[in-house]
């Protein structure tokens, strides 16, 4: 039995600042350049305007959030997941929520199932949406595509604020169901910005897919191999694109996915289009989903009323809960020793592991292309540093 | 997919190792896989690669710091008291050595099933901290390794480039631990005041071996 069967594009154990060539400049990219997404470093040493080595600097957003979960209650620790990915709020506190069911074997009612997945679908669509121009507006494309997306994604936001209160830091689920039930009316305006959604799908392909600029910018760009995927790591979008096909919602069921039906779409290539294709696909399928469950919503509870807020102490044991993030697989692992806090708590960072094969994409390419490429993996700093 | 399954086939293939079953009482119903550090290797690649395991996606890998602890147990003895044979209790104390452990989550993206869980611990806090990297294994243990590094000192062998992921490099410290203290001041201060000289007067008391906490409070 051997290791070498590990796909490893780099590992060059050579310190950065040994004397090499003249020629090699070394750049430091970010903290503050403004393709980084918030404050993340890169060192990347270039052979003219190639891409000979990278190394990512980390740890500028970092408050070590899981040690302060560790000093706090369980359910203190749910607004401050909102702060994880803060463009995903509503995903983030389902993790949580999810591995903190696991844990304390917490069953959902049926009507919390359900909001909780209409929430987390506007949360992904919003997500997608956004990203997308973002990845365009770092390219060049400045304005339009970001601006189409804003504006669909500030809908999305209204119906979040109308619903929890707030836009962003939405803290909306529970251990065992979801904080508060929707407004009078708040499902009928959900059910029109979705069946606007596609509208600006067609809008936003027909801008995009097949401008000539943008493929030329992206295909055969960052390609990231099937093995190296699975490997390394790898989730959500940024691994379907390269021909894994794995979606938790399909491979867990949790929740209730298995009463809907949905596609996954999958890349062939795993280059920066493929990222940007596979993202926009899984917007429509997104669409469908919600579609089916706004259809369905039915009567009831909307928290497991055998639930005990205060004072809530798991068994001792431990859990590792997960969902299908719109960044890829969002888990988090809870030790409880039986006290009112987690002995430990990890949250597995879709964003920081997804970069684990930045340097691999980017070596050989230019200097433009890695911000094509970092902005393809889909990171927030708030979620790679915690 | 039983445990215990998995744990005699690994036995039977890998030459020399015992692996250890760790119950988990919660409802969740995780139970892990305990490999000693020097057959690790050749049992992550043995589920990586078995026909039936298939074990290629390590999802999440990460540490849990045990410091050492004194469990008491209530046991039932039999004494003689007065020349009579009595049933009694006594409080037996047993001391567990402090340990750091680390966990990896595996499943498998081929066959579409686990997770499987697997641990392994260090001899000590201090000195014994070393434990081989699964890295060469699995890509994605990389910055996850150097996460744990970082964070709660464990010395990972066969990392191709173990350093500081979060804190600074000249940080000396690992905050996760559950005994780290802040220090006094993160930056250097000439004349220390206010909020960084309390802390180092609290920090000299606790040193002096007084009541902690007192000092410091506001």
């Amino acid at each position: 039995m051997s290791t070498a069967t590990v796909p490893t594009a780099h590992f060059d154990p050579e310190p950065m600042t040994k004397p090499s060539k003249e020629q090699l400049l070394e750049l430091s990219m970010g903290p503050q350049h403004p393709s980084t997404h918030g404050v993340f470093r890169m060192k990347v040493v270039l052979d003219g305007e190639r891409v000979v080595r990278l190394k990512p600097v980390f740890g500028y957003l970092h408050r070590n959030h899981e040690k302060i979960a560790e000093s706090e209650t369980y359910l203190g620790s749910m607004p401050y997941t909102d702060r994880l990915d803060y463009m995903c709020s509503i995903t983030n506190n389902w993790a949580y929520a999810l591995a903190v069911e696991k844990l304390a074997g917490i069953q959902v009612p049926e009507r919390a199932e359900y909001l909780r997945v209409i929430t987390g679908e506007l949360t992904r669509l919003q997500n997608h949406a956004c990203l997308i121009g973002f990845l365009m507006q770092d390219m060049g494309s400045s304005g339009t595509p970001l601006m189409y997306a804003f504006r669909e994604r500030e809908k999305i936001l209204d119906l979040f604020e109308s619903l929890t209160g707030s836009r962003m830091m939405c803290n909306y689920m529970r251990f065992g169901g979801c904080r508060v039930d929707m407004p009078a009316g708040w499902l009928d305006q959900a059910r029109k910005i979705v069946a606007d959604f596609p509208r600006f799908l067609d809008e936003y392909e027909q801008l995009l897919v097949s401008n000539e600029i943008l493929m030329d910018r992206t295909q055969e760009v960052g390609v990231l191999s099937r093995e190296l995927a699975v490997s390394a790591g790898i989730s959500g979008p940024m691994a379907r694109a390269s021909g894994v096909d794995y979606d938790i919602r399909k491979v867990d069921r949790y929740s209730i996915y298995d009463r809907f039906t949905f596609r996954v779409p999958l890349g062939s290539h795993g280059d920066v289009y493929d990222r940007f294709m596979v993202r926009l696909l899984e917007m429509r399928e997104s669409v469908g989903i919600l579609q089916q469950a706004m259809r369905a919503v039915p009567a009831g509870p909307i928290v497991d009323p055998k639930m005990k807020i205060r004072g809530f102490r798991p068994r001792p044991g431990e859990a590792y809960g997960r969902i299908e993030a719109p960044k890829g697989e969002l888990g988090f692992y809870l030790v409880s020793d039986g006290s009112p806090n987690p002995y430990r708590y990890r949250v597995r960072p879709p964003s920081l592991i997804n970069l684990t094969v930045l340097e691999d994409l980017c070596l050989g390419r230019n200097v433009a292309d890695i911000v094509a490429i970092l902005g393809s993996i889909d990171i927030v700093l708030g979620e790679v540093d915690r | 997919m039983n445990l215990e399954t998995i744990k005699s086939e690994i036995e039977a293939n890998v030459p020399g190792c015992r692996l250890e079953i760790v119950a988990n009482p919660s409802p969740s119903g995780q139970h892990s896989l305990r490999t000693g550090a020097e057959h690790a290797v050749a049992v992550a690649v043995y589920l990586r690669d078995a026909e039936d395991l298939r074990f290629d996606f390590c999802s999440n890998v990460t540490g849990i710091d045990w410091p050492s602890r004194e469990l008491s147990e209530k046991v039932k003895v039999r004494k003689l008291v007065d020349g009579v044979e009595q049933e009694g209790e006594e409080v037996r104390k047993t001391t567990l050595s402090g340990t750091l452990e680390v966990v990896y989550h595996l499943f498998s993206i081929e066959k579409k099933h686990g997770p499987i869980t697997l641990r392994m611990r260090t001899i000590d806090r201090d000195a014994g901290v070393h434990l081989p990297s699964l890295t060469p294994v699995w890509r994605s243990a990389e910055l996850q390794e150097r996460e744990i590094f970082d964070l709660f000192g464990v010395v990972f062998d066969g990392h191709p480039d173990l350093r500081r992921l979060l804190m600074w490099p000249g940080f000396t410290d690992h905050p996760m631990r559950r005994d780290y203290v802040d220090p006094d001041d993160y930056e250097y201060e000439p004349t220390a005041h206010d909020e960084v000289l309390r802390r180092a007067q609290q920090h000299r008391s606790e040193a002096d071996g007084e009541h902690p906490g007192k000092a410091g409070e506001r």
